[in-house]
């Protein structure tokens, strides 16, 4: 029988929940690294056992942990205790060097970005938001960081190497940080495509390499950003989540910060589907994993209230793509709800009846196995959640 | 022997318990401490100080012999009593909170 096995980042720790493919009863593993910001954990989807997880603190930096056992142990790779005298080999404790590539053979000019303020602004590595491992090869990781930036290893996280066409293609310096920093938290692999990558970035916009990462565009034609001095401008956006159903790419479903948008031409022009969503302001949006047309938001009251409207706390789905949305509320609080879900926060597995699940920063995980008819909290007092993960295990 | 006390989440990480002992070769110096400290526990570049530029991460700070050596340069001579092992040198974190 399968398994379902879903990562949880938090505030103060990774916890791995795990189910049979009934999904009614879990079992907790956790806190991983506690104390620590875990911003996202990731496993590979050639080798499942194979995890990434970003570890981050404000005090002792970014550390980057792996685990080849579905979590029950970790390592820092290349991290291992030395003796005094053990010289070359692999790089050594750089699994958390995130260093912007500034050579004049392979790297860009570290200019600068746009400050809160307008001015500019010098790029400084602050964190890893999210990890996104390679579709065919457990040792090709992709890593979108804050200051915005895409770095990829290809030797299981032991080092790292940004991908400088995207942070230096051009329109870098009006490039700007969102209220949570200017981060790169999306990154969607086309599985059609081994050289086709899409990256959003708040509060830039979503962008889109054709070439394996050496070159990138802007795709935000069609966006639209009253917030911004030209609504319409090239960058500049602030987006929050972008999915795509591996099903059908180049297709991508975008839950900006206000306005659910949808794309068919890989993102070359967007159409707002927010349609009778009752706020359209919001931070996570998903795929179900059978049905291409079958989108999850959870609407948010606005950018300054960052919780549910009227203390319930509702997943709205749409089955026809956008436009047309039902509230889904049976099993989720419905008085005095005022939690927040973030941009990483939702997932899906891959069983027959599709599992739709998502965190909050009141630290509860929800999980609905019938695609979001009926909902149920899987655990319901974690730290405050900052992502969700599922991998469905034969 | 250096005797060195890491902030409560850097002894998780490299698996140690509240004092170490290392060996630092030549002059014992902030620079030199922490460049053994991270030769021999490689887990720990980048937690104390930054990567690029080998600056003090800001929320971490420097004491020994009950003095805040945070501020000086990293290759002024530590004191005799941290040389010789007899006090540790000790990497703090800020404590914040209310």
């Amino acid at each position: 029988m399968s398994k379902v096995r879903v990562l949880v980042g938090t505030r103060k720790g990774a916890f791995i929940l795990t189910s049979d493919g009934k999904r009614d009863k879990w079992e907790v593993s956790g806190p991983h690294f506690a104390g620590w910001e875990i911003y996202h954990l990731k496993g590979s989807p050639v080798d499942p056992n194979r995890l990434y997880a970003s570890q981050t603190s404000g005090w002792f930096g970014q550390i980057i942990q792996r685990s080849s056992d579905g979590g029950k142990t970790w390592e820092t790779p290349g991290g291992g205790l030395k003796p005094p005298s053990d010289a070359g080999g692999m790089p050594s404790g750089e699994s958390n060097k995130f260093a912007y590539d500034t050579s004049t053979a392979t790297g860009k000019p570290l200019t600068t970005h746009q400050w809160y303020d307008g001015t500019q602004h010098p790029w400084e590595f602050k964190r890893v938001w999210h990890l996104e491992p390679s579709l065919t090869d457990p040792d090709t990781v992709y890593a979108g960081v804050e200051d915005a930036a895409l770095f990829r290893t290809t030797d299981g996280a032991t080092s790292w190497h940004e991908l400088s066409g995207l942070r230096g293609h051009g329109t870098g310096p009006k490039w700007q940080p969102g209220a949570g920093g200017m981060c790169l938290h999306t990154i969607v692999l086309d599985p059609s495509n081994a050289q086709r990558i899409y990256i959003a970035i708040s509060a830039a916009g979503a962008f889109r390499t054709d070439d394996g990462g050496r070159t990138w565009k802007p795709i935000n034609q069609g966006l639209r950003s009253q917030y911004i001095p030209d609504p319409t401008a090239e960058v500049g956006h602030c987006v929050h989540h972008v999915a795509m159903s591996p099903k059908r790419p180049g297709v991508l479903f975008m839950q900006k910060h206000w306005d659910v948008m949808r794309s068919d031409n890989a993102g070359d022009l967007w159409t707002e589907v927010s349609g009778n969503l009752p706020t359209d302001f919001g931070f996570v949006i998903d795929v179900h994993a059978h049905e291409p047309e079958t989108i999850y938001v959870v609407p948010i009251k606005s950018d300054s209230e960052h919780f549910p409207l009227e203390g319930k706390l509702r997943v709205y789905r749409s089955r026809s793509g956008g436009n047309e949305w039902e509230g889904l509320t049976k099993g989720l609080p419905q008085t005095d709800c005022y939690v927040n879900v973030l941009r990483d926060a939702m997932a899906v597995d891959t069983l027959d009846s599709c599992g739709v699940y998502f965190g909050t920063t009141g630290g509860q995980v929800y999980a609905s196995k019938d695609a979001g008819d009926n909902w149920s909290p899987i655990v319901q007092n974690l730290p405050g959640v900052l992502s969700v993960e599922v991998q469905t295990l034969p | 022997m250096i005797q060195v006390v890491l902030p409560a989440h850097l002894r998780t990480l490299a698996g140690v318990g509240s004092e170490i002992s290392i060996e630092v070769a030549g002059q014992v110096t902030t620079r030199s401490i922490l460049d053994a400290l991270e030769a021999r526990y490689p887990m720990l570049r980048g937690t104390i100080r930054d990567h690029v530029t080998l600056q003090r991460r800001p929320f971490l700070r420097f004491f020994a012999c009950q003095e805040d050596l945070s501020l000086e340069s990293p290759d002024a001579p530590l004191p005799d009593a941290v040389s010789s092992g007899k006090e540790p040198f000790m990497i703090i974190g800020a404590i914040a909170g209310g």
